[in-house]
């Protein structure tokens, strides 16, 4: 036995407490990128002159990697010996749990990449940002583990808190702070929601652990099933609030668009993983014979989420805001595979995840560095003309922006495939109708971006609508800073005055501010990309390309991570 | 049928792939200017002798599929890199490779031309993998790919609306693929439920008993996608404004090339997959044509602009294919597929030369031409061929398609030919108007000096006309080649529908599908009232 797990067993010695035998191979990666978090952050303040921005992403990248080839090493244990439950129960040692692992340490790998370049530009300093991404990761890492509702809720505020705060890093930036207090407020409201569903569920079946209480469940009918039910609905508004399913999206949009743009990126991935892990292990797993009751709830749930998330994003002129209602419409894509609650099921969401984590990272890596300094000039109109300035940087993005939008040979299709085709095998051929329109009018506001940047610029006649023509007073929003998130949902409605040329939503503010002349904003020079940024964006396009066209390990993978209970 | 031979179909769709991605990843400084096109030219003669290649290899007198190869693509969905050709392919994929080369010569552009080289080699990867794929998603996978370049070239070369009519294609055509890769989808997993296995082969998939409902729901699925492609009636609005917004090259490409990705995935998948519901729809279909073709030649008589006067006459081309497809007989069916690559030949000429009008003279109105007869006699002589096989000029290969599928559609379907021969006659109005408005007349100062077609563009004009006269003349060869596909095809549709096999025969039978290969005499009888099944060639063996 390791000296830890000895420590373990000595302490076990006081009569009242009962520590059961860890398996610390089973959750070897969330150790890793917990102890990395706190090592890092102790060091940092005690060494405060030598830790810069640079060391952190060195340890957070190591840390990553660590924890990536712990995942491998439990690949293997679980590939040899089996899946288990360990940790007294609360840990399940599965394919899923390996996955899940793998896909939120790949994603805290490249947003170190990426966060380096962002805070030397942005000034700031010190490894905190770090800090707070590698325990946030070690949280989604937990709710991929969870076999206990308790444990679940343990991840999803270590996932939470970490990201409230890393949504106002930017401490210069208004929208950044305006951000995550909305974060926060919604989702502390959002985790009393989720604690509540597991005090009705305990009530109901008498057990927070996933397996007694699909045990429990499956030999005993409940002739009143209230309360089962209230503590699902409850369960499922919690987890509903954190992947961002319609009607519980209100947050994202606003909160994708304050919070600095790597952290965004990692939200989107990360938080997503978490929660979706833990959503198919508690549905699909503990409440399977439950299936009936909250099946409808969850094609509901998603077809609200594909169509607004589709619909929605064609409005919006901020390419945060529009990644935001993108995201939602992937989430509903997730959704399907849940839906479907099947093996294949579980297995096209997860290959869906991994897939999104690559896109929107890369995408979020790309408006990070073309992002102006401040974390503004996000408006559809700064990507024009990028293809001529940059072919490279734009021809990465296209690529990841056609990949979300599913076109063939890319991993995005495979994932649309899979999920559609989970969906189909239960036939469910209504919501895959819904799921493939929807990405056909996504496709739309992808393309949006795409034609954007290929087009020179000053030419007129690019795009459908006076997009472009906004940009001026979008922008000038953005470096007024009071004027906050509210001020630039002014543009975003259809109906908003965008054909003046200098941009409609000037407000009294920005009139008193700084904003650059239209000159300086339709001309932007070529914008620096890091070395790091330019390895995550390249790891990015490769992934998604390379298995777009060689599906085989990734799918192999996916279909093999399946759940311990299922 | 071997699957160890030279695999060619492979090769042919790899070739502009690999292609592509070389002039792509090329830098522009690094070589000399006309290195990106040299390259792209070569890939597509390249291209172009592997097509001419698997002619030589093909077996004249076989339907089935020939030249298969089959590999597992990716295993845990089933999908399989499956391709094959039969003789409906054939002639598609020939003329795929001789328009693409030609289009890089004809249609040059000055801005960039290494990405649009890269586009149109990627452009015809994709549409080389969609008329070989004999896997359900495969063809999905290249039917959408298609899109990506043929959006960026329309988008990034074309002209004053080029963003709005590149976003509408790419939006129609991909929202119009959605229900057909929900239906790809429903069909495999319905024939894994009846067998037990998952696969997208279409050879398997055919054996799929579908009830009444299951069928018609799953032909409109897949017919959305291709009706919206090739366009059918409703769904055309998008074309006009693609074709008359894109490049030279885009338009000729959309119109020749994809266009027939739809009536090929009517033909390839409806009438295989789905025969019962495509007899009962038949009507719904035949009058969309109709519709399509008279719409479309009176749409066509009120435009001032060349280029969208093609498109509405591309419309009525079409409908005839459907029209012929939907006769779902022999002589119906080696109509359209003849009149496919007719299609293809003529359109692709037609839109090159007023490419090349619009280049002299800086504009497509009619009415800001007249008289160029006199200062370009070539290129009106050559004008004038191209018209009149659209017309229908007995002599040019334009007839020999109509003919045949008015036939079958007269056969089958007697008032709906008698409808579409109305539009026969209106586009001899349009087109010879508009000739006569832009040729005709006594020539403006300006147009006085419209230089004619120098030696290299008639060289690259010259393989069309000289296809149009050649398919015209002395089809034989084409229709010996694509009879015994369609004949099969014909057989297979009338089983199902008049003798449903029984239930216990079908899974057994599912991977070879020789044993159906029945001759084709003895089912002609009951099929048709008229002729032997491969009445194409009684027609059209006198000269005019």
């Amino acid at each position: 036995m390791s000296p830890l797990g000895l420590l373990a067993a000595s302490s076990s010695a006081t009569p009242t407490i009962h520590v059961p035998h860890v398996d610390y191979l089973s959750i070897l990666p969330m150790l890793i990128m917990m102890g990395g978090a706190l090592a890092l952050m102790v060091a940092s303040s005690l060494f405060r002159k030598i830790l810069t921005v640079g060391v952190g992403t060195w340890v957070a990248s190591a840390v990553s990697v660590a924890a990536l080839v712990a995942g491998l090493f439990q690949w293997d244990q679980i590939s040899t010996h089996g899946a288990q439950v360990t940790v007294a129960g609360a840990i399940a040692f599965d394919g899923f749990d390996v996955f899940i692992q793998i896909v939120v340490a790949m994603a805290m790998l490249l947003t170190a990449l990426i966060g380096d370049g962002y805070l030397r530009r942005e000034g700031v300093e010190g490894p905190e940002f770090h800090v707070l991404a590698m325990m946030s990761a070690s949280g989604a890492m937990m709710m991929g583990a969870a076999n206990d509702l308790i444990v679940i809720f343990l991840g999803l505020e270590i996932l939470s808190i970490a990201l409230y705060v890393l949504a106002a890093f930017n401490h210069k930036r208004a929208e950044s702070g305006e951000a995550a207090l909305k974060y926060f407020v919604l989702g502390a409201f959002s985790s009393a929601v989720f604690v509540y569903g597991i005090a009705l569920t305990y009530g109901a079946t008498g057990s927070t652990n996933l397996p007694q209480i699909a045990d429990y469940l499956s030999r005993n009918v409940i002739a009143s099933n209230g309360v089962l039910l209230g503590g699902l609905a409850l369960l499922l508004v919690g987890f509903g609030f954190k992947i961002a399913a319609v009607p519980f999206h209100m947050w994202s949009p606003d909160v994708y668009q304050g919070s600095p743009s790597p952290v965004t990126g990692f939200m989107a991935a990360v938080a997503k993983a978490g929660a979706f892990a833990a959503l198919l292990r508690v549905f699909v797993s503990s409440f399977a014979t439950a299936r009936t009751d909250w099946q409808p709830i969850i094609w509901g749930l998603a077809i609200l989420s594909l169509v607004v998330g589709a619909t929605v994003a064609l409005m919006q002129r901020d390419v945060k805001r529009m990644m935001a209602y993108s995201s939602i419409n992937h989430a509903g894509f997730i959704l399907l595979g849940v839906e479907a609650a099947t093996t294949r099921g579980v297995a096209a969401s997860l290959y869906y995840l991994i897939t999104y984590m690559f896109l929107v990272i890369g995408s979020f890596a790309v408006i990070t560095v073309m992002s102006r300094p401040g974390d503004t000039g996000h408006q559809i109109s700064d990507y024009r003309g990028l293809a001529r300035r940059q072919p490279l940087l734009a021809l990465a993005f296209a690529v990841l922006l056609l990949g979300q939008a599913g076109v063939p040979f890319t991993t995005g299709f495979l994932a649309k495939f899979e999920v559609v085709a989970a969906a189909e095998a239960t036939r469910a051929y209504v919501l895959a109708a819904i799921a493939m329109v929807s990405a056909a009018v996504a496709a739309f506001f992808y393309l949006r971006v795409a034609v954007t940047m290929f087009s020179p610029v000053g030419s007129v006649g690019d795009l459908v609508d006076g997009a472009d023509s906004a940009g001026g007073g979008g922008r000038a929003d953005d470096r007024a800073g009071d004027g906050g998130i509210g001020d630039d949902r002014a543009g975003d409605g259809p109906g908003a005055p965008t054909s003046g040329g200098s941009g409609a939503p000037v407000s009294s503010l920005q009139v008193l501010t700084d904003a650059p002349p239209l000159e300086s904003v339709t001309e932007r020079g070529p914008v620096a990309v890091p070395t790091l940024t330019w390895l995550a964006i390249g790891l990015s396009v490769g992934f998604t390309v390379v298995f777009g066209i060689i599906p085989g390990p990734i799918l192999d993978f996916a279909h093999q991570a399946t759940l311990l209970f299922a | 049928m071997s699957t160890t031979q030279f695999p060619y179909l492979t090769v042919l769709v790899l070739v502009p792939a690999i292609g592509a991605a070389v002039v792509a990843l090329v830098p522009r400084r690094a070589v000399s200017q006309w290195f990106h096109e040299m390259v792209g030219l070569v890939v597509a003669v390249v291209t172009l002798a592997v097509a001419v290649a698997i002619a030589i290899q093909f077996k004249t007198g076989d339907g089935g599929y020939q030249l298969v190869s089959d590999h597992v693509w990716a295993k845990d969905l089933g999908i399989r890199w499956s391709v094959g050709i039969d003789g409906i392919s054939l002639f598609l994929l020939l003329m795929t490779a001789l328009l693409f080369p030609l289009t890089m010569l004809g249609a040059r552009v000055r801005r960039d031309p290494r990405s649009f080289v890269a586009w149109l080699l990627l452009l015809e990867a994709a549409c080389l993998g969609s008329f070989v794929s004999l896997d359900l998603v495969l063809f999905f996978l290249f039917f959408e790919l298609t899109l990506v370049p043929a959006y960026f070239v329309i988008g990034g070369w074309g002209y004053a609306r080029r963003g709005y009519a590149a976003i509408k294609f790419f939006i129609y055509t991909f929202a119009g693929s959605a229900f057909l890769l929900v239906g790809i989808l429903a069909v495999a997993f319905i024939h894994q439920s009846q067998t037990g296995t998952l696969t997208f082969e279409l050879p398997a998939l055919m054996h799929t008993h579908l009830s009444g409902t299951e069928g018609t729901l799953l032909f409109l699925a897949f017919t959305a996608a291709f009706a919206v492609k090739t366009p059918v009636f409703p769904f055309h609005t998008w074309s006009p404004d693609a074709y008359a917004e894109a490049p030279t090259a885009g338009a000729v490409l959309l119109a020749a090339v994809m266009a027939k990705l739809g009536t090929y995935g009517i033909i390839r998948f409806d009438l295989n997959l789905f025969p019962q519901a495509t007899r009962t729809l038949a009507p719904l279909l035949l009058t969309l044509a109709v519709i399509g073709i008279v719409y479309g030649a009176l749409v066509a008589c009120a435009q001032r602009d060349l280029k969208r006067l093609l498109a509405y006459s591309s419309l009525a081309q079409v409908g005839f294919i459907v029209l012929g497809t939907f006769a779902l007989n022999s002589q119906g069916l080696t109509g359209g597929v003849l009149q496919m690559v007719n299609h293809g030949l003529i359109i692709a000429t037609m839109f090159i030369l007023v490419g090349w009008i619009y280049q002299r003279r800086k504009t497509w109105q009619v009415s800001g031409l007249r008289g160029l007869q006199s200062p370009a006699p070539v290129l009106a002589g050559l004008f004038t061929v191209a018209m009149m096989a659209s017309i229908g000029l007995p002599g040019l290969n334009g007839f020999v398609g109509e003919f045949l599928v008015l036939i079958g559609t007269f056969v089958a379907h007697r008032w709906w030919a008698v409808a579409a021969t109305a539009g026969v006659v209106v586009a001899a109005v349009y087109l010879l108007w508009a000739y006569q408005q832009a040729f005709h007349g006594e020539p403006s100062d300006e147009d006085a000096k419209t230089p004619d077609l120098g030696w290299n563009e008639r060289l690259i004009v010259a393989p069309l006309i000289i296809l149009i006269v050649a398919l015209g003349v002395f089809p034989k060869p084409v229709l010996d080649r694509i009879g015994p596909s369609v004949d099969r095809l014909v057989i297979h549709v009338d089983q199902v529908t008049h003798t449903p096999l029984p239930a216990g025969l079908n899974p057994g039978s599912a991977s070879t599908p020789s044993p159906h290969r029945v001759s084709g005499s003895a089912l002609a009888g009951s099929t048709l009232p008229a002729g032997p099944p491969r009445a194409g060639t009684t027609p059209t063996g006198g000269t005019p």
